[in-house]
């Protein structure tokens, strides 16, 4: 289709003068920021699995919504949120099963609806005759297919996400990494699991609208563990999930429009390649502080960070 | 005493900040423990000794107000359970933190201080005086239990004994006047029960704050204590720890013959405790 140059100026002014590139980018960055910050408080809770299942139902959400002539958006928030609710509502679910620093992982009865939901969203995909090319847009995403409605949808419901977020902020750091303590303290602490599931479901709806359902985690996994190999400090490593998940977003969708191949290879393939980068760095800088701390001279080894706590 | 400005609330030295008449616990509709009668002043070291599985655990619960009791009466600063948490320091019993979690020390110190307030915290440029005193109380404490050295680094790399510091910091952060925790010793090596011991024991005796400790081993806190409790199904004895833990106090409460036996250095061993795993780690 549309030719590379080297002038990269050029390239940029001729991918953003086709107005589906437009939307992609849009809805790419709303969706990058919510699912970067979301992810980091998923990856802190290690609740990894139950976001993976999030996103899996939001595809017999969107396959259905399509069948019965609904928007595709709708099928996936509605799914994806109902989803949530039952995962909170599940006994015990969403309780630490051991230790402190996160949460174990959920219980089996989440894999099982996850198979289920995959099973039901194919038959709907199968019932829906003429939509060749939709089951694997729906599952692997797609650069063309968002309208102008859809990335209104996902800006109203990115925004009122990251209030919500912001508003959890320091109780839900709290009862992740201390639910013991924080229950003394007065926390809700279901209640705040609870309310982080939701949130969980509507960035996993979100974000399946652009990479689809299946690879969800480039966005909402990869940056956040890519974040938190490179600092341990929660504003910072919440900053830095958010630009990571951008910066691959827009790499990924504007290399997929010069190149044949799909839009969600390329942002989980970047995604990757930078958790790969901050993974080889947290190895060399953890040998050096350790040939640091071995070596009697240097004294204050381990405290790379002087001041300015948060 | 009646001297008191509005509005301060200054407990007097020796006024009960906790009195527990004859509580009943029962959790799953399994008595746990019945007729347990404490009281711990304002700067007493107070430790709650029993076999595994007579409660201790959740006796700490019933006076934070996060259990139902069955019967009793629990009044925590002259108020029911619950009521007056910010004013507890609770460390609650526990393993590590895995290794994996990527969090600095002072980050966990820092949420004793807001960490329950809704919202985020702000920068602190735009915080001022507040935000100015909050760190300035995070660096006094972490010095307090001196963990000035591994503050910085995340949780996870730090030993059982540090990360027990930065706890005991956290707990400490809202200058509370009561102290509750859970096996704080539990999961640390020898050197490490003597330092955290000598710790707790300064808070309490230097800054006034009252200790409630479960502990498994009485012998590294031993030296400090003004009361001990030990528990049993049937009741509880409370008093001095010479007075309490005697082969003939302990043998009434179990109703079985217990022996209290002192070696060399001072050590107490209890003998023919109904410990179901008496010989053994005790299990979670």
């Amino acid at each position: 289709m549309t030719g590379f140059s080297w002038n990269l100026i050029e390239d940029v002014a001729l991918l953003l003068s086709y107005h589906f590139m437009l939307n992609a980018l849009r809805a790419g960055t709303i969706v990058a920021v919510l699912a970067g910050a979301i992810g980091y408080f998923m990856v802190l809770r290690r609740q990894s699995f139950a976001g993976h299942t999030l996103a899996v139902i939001g595809f017999p959400g969107a396959a259905g919504a399509t069948w019965l002539g609904l928007s595709a958006s709708a099928g996936y928030f509605g799914f994806c949120i109902a989803g949530a609710l039952v995962i909170a509502a599940l006994p015990r679910a969403g309780r630490r099963s051991s230790g402190l620093g996160g949460y174990g992982d959920e219980s089996a009865v989440i894999g099982t609806v996850q198979a289920v939901a995959l099973a039901c969203g194919f038959l709907f995909v199968s019932q829906y005759r003429g939509f060749l090319s939709g089951l694997t847009s729906l599952l692997f995403g797609t650069i063309t297919g968002v309208s102008d409605a859809q990335v209104l949808a996902l800006l109203a419901a990115g925004a009122g996400c990251l209030l919500a977020l912001l508003a959890l902020g320091r109780p839900l750091l709290f009862s992740t990494i201390d639910p013991d303590v924080a229950e003394a303290r007065g926390v809700p602490v279901r209640l705040v699991g609870a309310g982080f599931l939701v949130l969980l479901a509507v960035a996993a709806a979100g974000t399946s609208q652009v990479t689809g359902s299946l690879l969800v985690f480039a966005l909402l996994v990869t940056p956040a563990a890519t974040a938190s190999r490179l600092t341990a400090r929660p504003g910072l490593g919440l900053l830095l999930s958010i630009l990571i998940a951008v910066a691959v977003t827009w790499l990924g969708e504007g290399i997929a429009f010069f190149s044949p191949y799909p839009i969600g290879f390329w942002v989980t393939t970047l995604a990757f390649a930078a958790f790969l980068l901050a993974t080889g760095y947290r190895a060399a800088t953890e040998r050096l502080g350790r040939r640091a701390a071995a070596s009697p001279a240097a004294a204050p080894a381990g405290s790379p960070a002087g001041g300015g706590s948060r | 005493m009646s001297e008191q400005s509005p509005g301060e609330v200054r407990i007097p030295a020796g006024a009960e900040l906790l009195a527990l008449t004859g509580v009943t616990a029962a959790v799953g509709g399994r008595a746990i423990f019945s007729d347990v009668t404490l009281r711990v002043r304002a700067g007493e070291f107070v430790a709650v000794l029993g076999p595994n599985g007579v409660g201790k655990s959740t006796l700490l619960k019933a006076v934070l107000g996060l259990l139902p009791i069955s019967g009793g009466r629990v009044e925590v600063f002259d108020a029911p359970p619950g009521r007056h948490n910010s004013r507890i320091g609770y460390l609650p019993q526990r393993r590590a933190f895995d290794p994996a979690t990527r969090i600095r020390g002072i980050d966990i110190v820092r949420m004793g201080w807001d960490g329950d307030r809704w919202g985020v915290a702000l920068p602190g440029l735009l915080t001022g005086r507040a935000g100015r005193a909050a760190r300035d109380r995070v660096r006094e404490v972490i010095a307090l239990v001196g963990a000035e050295r591994y503050a910085h680094r995340p949780i996870g790399q730090c030993s059982g004994g540090e990360q027990q510091r930065l706890l005991i910091a956290q707990a400490l952060i809202r200058r509370p006047e009561l102290l509750v925790l859970d096996e704080p010793l539990d999961s640390l090596d020898v050197t490490n029960q003597a330092s955290v011991s000598a710790l707790i024991q300064s808070v309490c005796r230097s800054h006034g704050v009252a200790v409630l400790l479960v502990a498994h081993d009485v012998n590294p806190i031993l030296p400090y204590l003004d009361q001990v409790i030990y528990l049993a199904h049937g009741g509880a004895v409370m008093g001095p720890p010479e007075q309490v833990i005697t082969a003939d106090t302990l043998s009434m409460l179990y109703g079985t013959t217990i022996d209290v036996l002192r070696d060399r250095t001072g050590r107490l061993v209890v003998v023919g405790q109904p410990d179901s795993h008496a010989e053994h780690e005790p299990r979670r």
